[in-house]
């Protein structure tokens, strides 16, 4: 039987029973839409963290509490705005070249709008140190920070929160009750809060001091070193751990580069994308166990057919590579189906929640892969059990 | 081609094997451990080209067994059964069904057509396995169609013939592939008297217009009478021939 032949029977026996057949696909189209959606989300994460890593400017190390172990639980951190000005005083170069912050999320509110944002209490250099630009009006002030003035710069999305349409600079706001004025506004950086950091166009920049009162620590969370160049940097990094070991032990620690952070959260986001495939794989595998059933179903109601093709002349072959198609022609209609929902799933995560979404050639490739893979593995035992059936047997059965 | 074969029987020295041979043909079925079911004990005979041969004995008596063997859908347990002196068991799945294909043309009792397919693909059905183009096919199955006078209903389903028209339909799928053999167990046996005898009247004209070896299983002496040969079946065992 020439292969288009086999595959208009293979077709013209699914069409003849539609409901069944509708019925076995969905479990391979649940499975394909679910693998093709959550690796789609785990690759968009990846996407988005690592560029909003790579955004702050590739020179750039962090200096972060505990020994560097990101296995281990949050450590408190030991920072001090003492440490940052020590660090800056030993690099060579234009000042400031570190800067520090420390985060606590806070309840805004303006002219009766309310906004909750993430507070950033930063040091005078932060928006240089980590390459943030304004869009309007200044950073704060040396002289902000030391007299602890209640100004604050607002992040794009806070802005047009609390003052809808308006020029913010120089308005009043409050925070957690708290009277401040706006002095600046950042440009729009895009992208989303993820566990690895708050969204950048959602926050407000205090001065340090301020902040520190505001939230009742004298503790800086994290430092930002800029390196004055790629060649730099270990210089730079060692630097910076000689300064802070004059005064912390070892483990209370750590200098990370950019490509160091991006290669663990690279890592760490590989390892959620895996696991959620394989999760969403697992359905595609009860999808195909589904598929397996059905097909032994079929054959056994189609025996006396079988057991007369073989009559008139189909060879044993012949009869196996129609059920088999028959189950492949089931699974990939339903990867096909499945591709397309998952595609327009992910588009819909990627517009509507605050998750990113990225559909990955590779994620097809894989679904369409895996679901011919499916119809073959869980059609092959069927089909050999169809063109292994005695035909005297087969058109004996009623 | 049949035509030509039988020609060479009749007249010049018979130096070509003939069509079919049974030679001490026994089929055991087991069923569980112990008990086995003697259905034919050694049967020997021969199926020349253009035969016509009809079987008969009582139920139980090993005729369909003996079909089956013939038509090279089953297996002797002993003995051997040669399609123009080639051994079936010496021949391969891919060959058994070429074999089948290309041939024996099978009709049975219960019809056996697909209910999913017209009345068209159903005799088109057996050149599915030989390749040609679906135009080809169609054409073939038109012209069988049309010699068992079913032109006019191509496009039924099996469901929306007579018992008659289903057969004659089953005639022209086993005359399709210009078989040398036309196995046919009880054709009659789900038919009225008169449709039957309809059916047994085109059965012989294909055998006599085509030249087609005709062996058919029958109940009805007066089918037998009209038969080349009649062979009777008791227990498994042939009773000496009766020569037309
Ligand atoms: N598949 C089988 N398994 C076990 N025994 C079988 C099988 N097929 C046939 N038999 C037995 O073999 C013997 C011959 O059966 P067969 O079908 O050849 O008889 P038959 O002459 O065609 O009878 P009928 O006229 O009723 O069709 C019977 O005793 C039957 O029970
Ligand atoms: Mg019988």
């Amino acid at each position: 039987m020439s292969a288009r032949e086999a595959i208009r029977v293979a077709l013209q026996a699914l069409l003849s029973n539609r409901l069944r057949s509708a019925l076995t696909t969905l479990g391979v189209l649940i499975g394909v839409m679910s693998v093709v959606l959550l690796v789609s989300i785990g690759q968009g994460a990846r996407t988005e963290i690592t560029g909003a890593i790579e955004g702050l400017g590739s020179n750039l190390l962090f200096v972060l509490p505990g020994d560097g172990d990101f296995g281990a639980g949050p450590t408190r951190s030991r920072f001090t705005t003492d440490d940052i000005e020590r660090i800056d005083r030993q690099l060579p170069g234009e000042l400031p070249r570190v800067a520090g912050s420390t985060v606590g999320a806070e309840s805004l509110q303006a002219d009766g709008q309310r906004f909750n944002a993430t507070v950033q209490a930063v040091t005078a250099g932060y928006t240089s140190v980590l390459n943030r630009e304004l869009g309007r009006g200044q950073p704060f002030s040396e002289s902000d920070v030391v007299t602890s003035r209640r100004t604050a710069v607002l992040g794009a999305t806070t802005a047009e929160e609390l003052f809808a349409g308006q020029d913010p600079i120089g308005r009043q706001f409050s925070i957690a009750g708290i009277q401040f004025r706006v002095v600046g506004v950042l440009t729009r950086v895009g992208g989303e809060a993820s566990p690895f950091g708050p969204d950048q166009d959602r926050t407000v920049l205090v001065p340090v001091t301020t902040g520190q009162r505001l939230f009742g620590t004298d503790r800086i969370d994290s430092i930002f070193v800029r390196a004055s160049s790629t060649e730099t940097i270990d210089v730079d990094r060692s630097t910076t751990e000689r300064v802070l070991g004059e005064r912390l032990d070892e483990d209370e620690f750590s200098v990370v580069s950019q490509d160091e952070i991006i290669g663990v959260v690279g890592d760490i986001l590989s390892i959620l994308t895996t696991v959620l495939g394989a999760i969403a794989g697992i359905s595609l595998l009860v999808g195909g166990v589904g598929v397996s059933n059905i097909m032994l179903v079929s054959v056994s109601e189609r025996t006396r057919e079988i057991g007369l093709r073989k009559a008139l002349g189909a060879r044993t072959r012949d009869i196996t590579v129609q059920f088999l198609l028959e189950a492949v022609a089931l699974t990939v209609l339903g990867g096909i189906i499945g591709l397309g929902l998952g595609i327009g799933g992910a588009a819909l995560v990627a517009a509507f929640a605050p998750v990113p979404a990225e559909v990955t050639w590779w994620s097809i490739a894989l679904a369409l892969g895996t679901s011919v893979g499916v119809g073959i593995v869980f059609g092959v035992l069927p089909a050999r059990r169809a063109g292994q059936l005695d035909p005297v047997e087969a058109l004996r059965r009623d | 081609m049949a035509r030509g074969v039988v020609d060479a029987r009749r007249g010049q020295p018979v130096t070509a094997p003939p069509l079919l041979t049974a030679e001490a043909v026994e089929r055991v079925y087991r069923l569980g451990r112990e008990v086995e079911v003697h259905a034919l004990r050694g049967v020997s005979f021969t199926v020349d080209r253009g035969d016509y041969v009809a079987i008969m004995g009582s139920s139980g008596s090993g005729k369909s067994t003996l079909l089956n063997l013939l038509g090279a859908l089953d297996r002797p347990t002993s003995g051997h059964v040669r399609y123009d002196g080639r051994d079936v068991a010496d021949m391969g799945d891919p060959e058994l069904a070429e074999l089948r294909n290309r041939r024996i043309g099978f009709v049975f009792q219960s019809f056996h057509l697909l209910p999913r397919l017209t009345a068209l693909d159903n005799v088109a059905l057996p050149l599915v396995y030989r390749g040609g183009t679906p135009r080809s096919r169609r054409q073939a199955a038109l012209e069988a169609l049309t010699a068992v006078g079913l032109a006019d209903r191509l496009d039924h389903r099996p469901g929306e013939l007579s018992g008659g028209q289903q057969q004659r339909v089953a005639i022209a799928r086993a005359l399709v592939t210009d078989p040398a053999l036309l196995l046919a167990d009880e054709p009659t046996g789900n038919l009225d008297t008169t449709t039957g005898d309809d059916i047994m009247e085109l059965l012989e004209r294909l055998q006599v217009d085509h030249g087609t070896a005709l062996v058919v299983i029958t109940h009805e002496a007066q089918i037998a009478r009209r038969a080349d040969r009649t062979i009777e079946l008791r227990d498994g065992l042939l009773v000496p021939e009766v020569p037309a």
